[in-house]
This record gives C-alpha cells, sequence and structure tokens, in this order.
C-alpha cells in the first residue's frame, strides 16, 4: 500500500443500459431521402444510366401512369386473387393437417418423414409440373401457393401444439373434457402464438411464390408487369412494379401483426 | 356411526411400461380415507405420490388391486373430485373468473349468472376479489395457486385433491397459503389428500400423515397428528408439533440411510 486511498470512492461513468435502443422515426426518413436525393442526382448528372437505373422521379411517373390506366388494379387484382384463395387454402389444410399430426401418433409417425422431405424443396422448382398438371391458368398458380404454403404451416402448428403446456391438458382431463374440447379450448388457442408466427413467413413465402410463378407464366399480375416491363427494357416500369410488391409485402405484414395484438391480447 | 369410507385403496399397484423397461411405481396400497378427514401424504421424491393421486382422481387406472371413491370403482375423472395441482394450470389467455368457470363450461356447454356468481363467491374467499377481470401473468404465483384452489372448488366437491400445491412458492408465501387452506377447509369441510414431501407443512395442515416408502411407493407408516385444531401461528412453534415432525423426520432419512 504505497498511498492512502480516498474515501468515498471516484466518480465513474454510468455503464448499464449499453445496449439501449433509442428509436429514431427521424434517422430512418433521413437515410431514405439522402439515397432518393443522391440517385435522382446521380441519374439527371448521367452519372448513373438510364438504361440501367432510371431516376426517382421517372418511377414516380412510371407509377402514375400504372395507376392512371387502370392497369395497376389489374395485375395487382391478379395477384391478390391468387395470393388469397392459395394461401387461404395452404393454411387451413395446413392447420387441420398439423393438429391431426400433434394429435394422433399413427398420423405423426406416417406423415412426419413426408413432410421432412417435401419441405426443403423450393416449391418453384414444381412448377412446371403443376402446369402439366393443372393447366397454364390460375390453378397452377393458386395449387403453388397453396403447396407453399402448406407444409411450412403444418411445421409450425404440430410445433406450437407439442409446446402447450402439458400440464394444462392434464388439468383438462382432470376436469373430463373430451380430447376434441381440449383440442379446441387449450390446444388450439395455445398454439396460436407459433401458428401465428408461421402465418407471417408463409405469407412472405406465398408473395415470392406469385411472383416467380408469374414472371414465368401469366399476362396479368404483379410479376407479369416485372416480366413485361423486363422485356421492353422499361426499366422504370419495372422499379415502380418492385415497388408494389414492397408495399404488398408491408401491408400483409402490418395485417398479421394487428391480428397477432388482437389474437394474443393475452400476452400483454 | 361408521359410513363408506371417502376413499379406500385395497392392494393397489402400478405398473408403468416406459421406453426403458418397466417401472413400479406403487406395490400394495392400503389405505382409507373417511369422509371430510385432511389426510397428508408424505413420502421422498419419485416415490409414487402423485400416482397416488392420478389413480385417485381417474387419470390412471390400477394396474392391480382396486381404488374406490365412496365404495365405487374409480373408472374416470370425477364431479365430486376436484384437483389442485402442482402448478397453478391457468389459461394465460382466459380472465381469473373464466379460468374457475372453465370446469363448468365444459360441463354444461354454458356458465349461467349464478354460476359467476358463485365463481366470484370463491374468489372472495381465497382473497381474490377485484382481480375477476385481470389475467393469470398478472397475478403472483401465490395469487394463482389460489385462483387453482377456487376453481377446484367451484364444483363443491366431496373430495380436494392437492399434489404439492405450494411447492413451487417460496417459503414465506407458502405458510401463508397453508394456514388460508385450513381457513378454507374449516368453512367449507371436505376430504382432502394433500401430497407433499415437506414434514411441517403436513403436520401442520392434516389430521393423518401417510409415510411412503421410496418406489415402488408403499404406505409404510399411518400417523395420528397429536395437534388440537384450529392450528395457528403458535402450533408451528409448539413442542408437539417440533417432537411429531422430528419422528417424521427420523423415520424418512432412517428408510433413505
Amino acid at each position: 500500500m504505497s498511498e492512502q486511498e480516498q474515501p468515498g470512492g471516484k466518480p465513474v461513468a454510468f455503464r448499464g443500459g449499453g445496449f439501449d435502443y433509442k428509436p429514431s422515426k427521424l434517422t430512418a426518413l433521413l437515410t431514405f431521402a439522402v439515397l432518393l436525393a443522391i440517385w435522382e442526382v446521380g441519374s439527371r448528372t448521367g452519372f448513373i444510366s438510364n438504361l440501367v437505373l432510371p431516376a426517382p422521379s421517372e418511377v414516380l411517373a412510371a407509377f402514375v401512369q400504372l395507376w392512371r390506366s387502370g392497369d395497376l388494379w389489374a395485375h395487382l387484382s391478379a395477384s391478390l386473387y391468387r395470393l388469397v384463395l392459395g394461401w387461404t387454402m395452404g393454411t387451413v389444410l395446413g392447420v387441420a393437417v398439423g393438429f391431426a399430426i400433434a394429435l394422433f401418433a399413427p398420423v405423426r409417425a406416417s406423415l412426419t418423414p413426408l413432410v421432412a422431405a417435401i419441405f426443403p424443396v423450393p416449391k418453384i422448382a414444381l412448377l412446371p409440373l403443376f402446369i402439366i398438371w393443372f393447366g397454364i391458368g390460375e390453378a397452377s398458380k393458386v395449387g403453388l401457393i397453396l403447396f407453399g404454403t402448406f407444409f411450412p404451416t403444418i411445421i409450425a402448428t404440430y410445433g406450437g401444439v407439442d409446446n402447450v403446456d402439458r400440464s394444462l391438458i392434464r388439468m383438462g382431463q382432470s376436469f373430463g373434457l373430451t380430447r376434441a374440447q381440449i383440442a379446441r379450448k387449450i390446444l388450439l388457442p395455445g398454439a396460436m402464438p407459433v401458428i401465428l408466427s408461421g402465418m407471417r413467413i408463409t405469407s412472405a413465402i406465398a408473395i415470392i411464390l406469385i411472383v416467380a410463378a408469374e414472371l414465368i407464366a401469366a399476362q396479368k399480375g404483379i410479376g407479369a408487369y416485372i416480366q413485361m416491363a423486363g422485356s421492353l427494357f422499361a426499366t422504370d416500369q419495372l422499379i415502380a412494379g418492385v415497388l408494389v410488391l414492397s408495399a404488398l409485402g408491408l401491408t400483409v405484414s402490418w395485417l398479421i401483426t394487428r391480428a397477432e395484438r388482437w389474437l394474443l391480447r393475452w400476452r400483454g | 356411526m361408521e359410513k363408506t369410507p371417502a376413499l379406500r385403496f385395497s392392494g393397489a399397484g402400478q405398473i408403468f411400461d416406459t421406453a426403458s423397461g418397466t417401472l413400479e411405481a406403487l406395490r400394495g396400497v392400503d389405505m382409507t380415507v373417511g369422509r371430510h378427514e385432511f389426510v397428508a401424504v408424505l413420502g421422498p421424491s419419485g416415490c409414487g405420490k402423485s400416482t397416488l393421486l392420478r389413480l385417485t382422481a381417474g387419470l390412471l387406472a390400477p394396474t392391480s388391486g382396486t381404488v374406490e371413491v365412496f365404495g365405487l370403482p374409480v373408472d374416470g375423472p370425477r364431479d365430486d373430485v376436484g384437483i389442485v395441482f402442482q402448478k397453478p394450470t391457468l389459461l394465460p389467455w382466459a380472465t381469473i373468473e373464466d379460468n374457475v368457470v372453465f370446469p363448468i363450461r365444459h360441463k354444461q356447454g354454458r356458465v349461467g349468472v349464478e354460476d359467476r356468481a358463485r365463481a366470484r363467491d370463491l374468489l372472495e374467499m381465497v382473497g381474490l376479489k377485484g382481480f375477476e377481470r385481470r389475467l393469470p401473468n398478472e397475478l403472483s404465483g401465490g395469487m394463482q395457486q389460489r385462483v387453482g384452489i377456487a376453481r377446484a372448488l367451484l364444483l363443491d366437491p366431496d373430495i380436494l385433491l392437492m399434489d404439492e400445491p405450494f411447492s413451487a412458492l417460496d417459503a414465506l408465501t407458502r405458510e401463508e397459503m397453508g394456514f388460508e387452506l385450513l381457513r378454507i377447509w374449516q368453512e367449507r369441510p371436505k376430504t382432502v389428500l394433500f401430497i407433499t414431501h415437506s414434514i411441517s407443512e403436513a403436520v401442520l395442515l392434516a389430521d393423518r400423515v401417510l409415510v411412503m416408502s421410496e418406489r415402488p411407493g408403499r404406505i409404510i407408516e399411518d400417523l395420528p397428528v397429536p395437534l388440537p385444531r384450529p392450528r395457528t401461528v403458535e402450533t408451528t412453534s409448539s413442542k408437539v408439533m417440533h417432537d411429531f415432525s422430528g419422528h417424521l423426520r427420523s423415520l424418512l432419512l432412517k428408510r433413505a440411510a
């Protein structure tokens, strides 16, 4: 001990909360605005070739034209129709099969290896087969989305049911609930958080699949619009189409967040 | 006047088939519990205490021997048997009141106004007035367990089975809940089968303590508790309680050694 320690210690900087997140909407907006400005200026000065990337103002003009001509709605409604139909059927069937797997041991034993084998296949690879089976029309596209959302939903559903607290099931049994009552009143709400996060993933999968399918074979649809724009080197229209997809994805994600808030309000 | 006992085990045995072979949980269990008697079952962990309770609840059929409730063989969950579990087992998405009426909703398909009134009375009795519309995760562990007790009492069962109901609670809350249970039991006499591994809890609460051996579980001692009722905080520090607890402890530890 060389020196006398000062009583009371030294002042130190506050070190808690190092990873605290401070939300800042302004920063996000600013980043967006700066990028757009650089892009616009780059395009106007000729630094960015018009053929490679049109200016944001040109993209906006293409979008306005798409809107005014009524084509936007025609393409969007074609895509939405396939999306909603395919996704709804895939989800309903997936939840039903997922429940069957979770509740019945023979079903689990027979189906889980099959699901595991088909799940990792990129479903777009099956589009040619679907076209052979169902023709070039709506059925092959709806079928592709159905197929693509069906398997992840199965996995999410039985995973969610398996995760429901076993003691709740025993509680239900002790009060004399039937298997069907336990499934509906305990397992379904208990698995809902996992099923909903599965829906978030399948909705993204559905958008990817519909655009891919429309790029390959469709007259109408956002994917078809992008494909047409691409073959005409109309990059302004092409990017306008991509922006529509971005908006579509954001809307779907927002809807699911709303559904989660409402269905899972008990999680506080 | 000797009536049919509320609960009778005659040579009850339970063997489970597991992936790693058979497991004998209970062997030749003989016991009777009289109506409105408070019986604690005390034993080391894994001795088959919970199996005993599941047999009584009708969640399990004995592999040998018989289990009778009011003279009738148990063949499924009965309305006159209520269960309080180790964990509160409340539905996290349902309000406290909805959790309490849960058994009725599935028995009758609907919940009547009088059922809800009874649920609110029970909640008031367990000290949860004003929490009817709250969700389980807004309540402390002890409060959640009280909801479980109110739910078990809703169908006004004659027999109350309690499977280490306070073991997940902190020591202080646990003692408080013990006295709470005694108060409820005094107010509404029930036949209680109380599973526990706490010696002091068994002694404080029960009329009679059944001591179980390690697996395969058998009842090796059947001792009446020499403490008068009502039991209070003073009881916990009395010499009789101390001596009797010591006796039980030496019994259990001798078996373990």
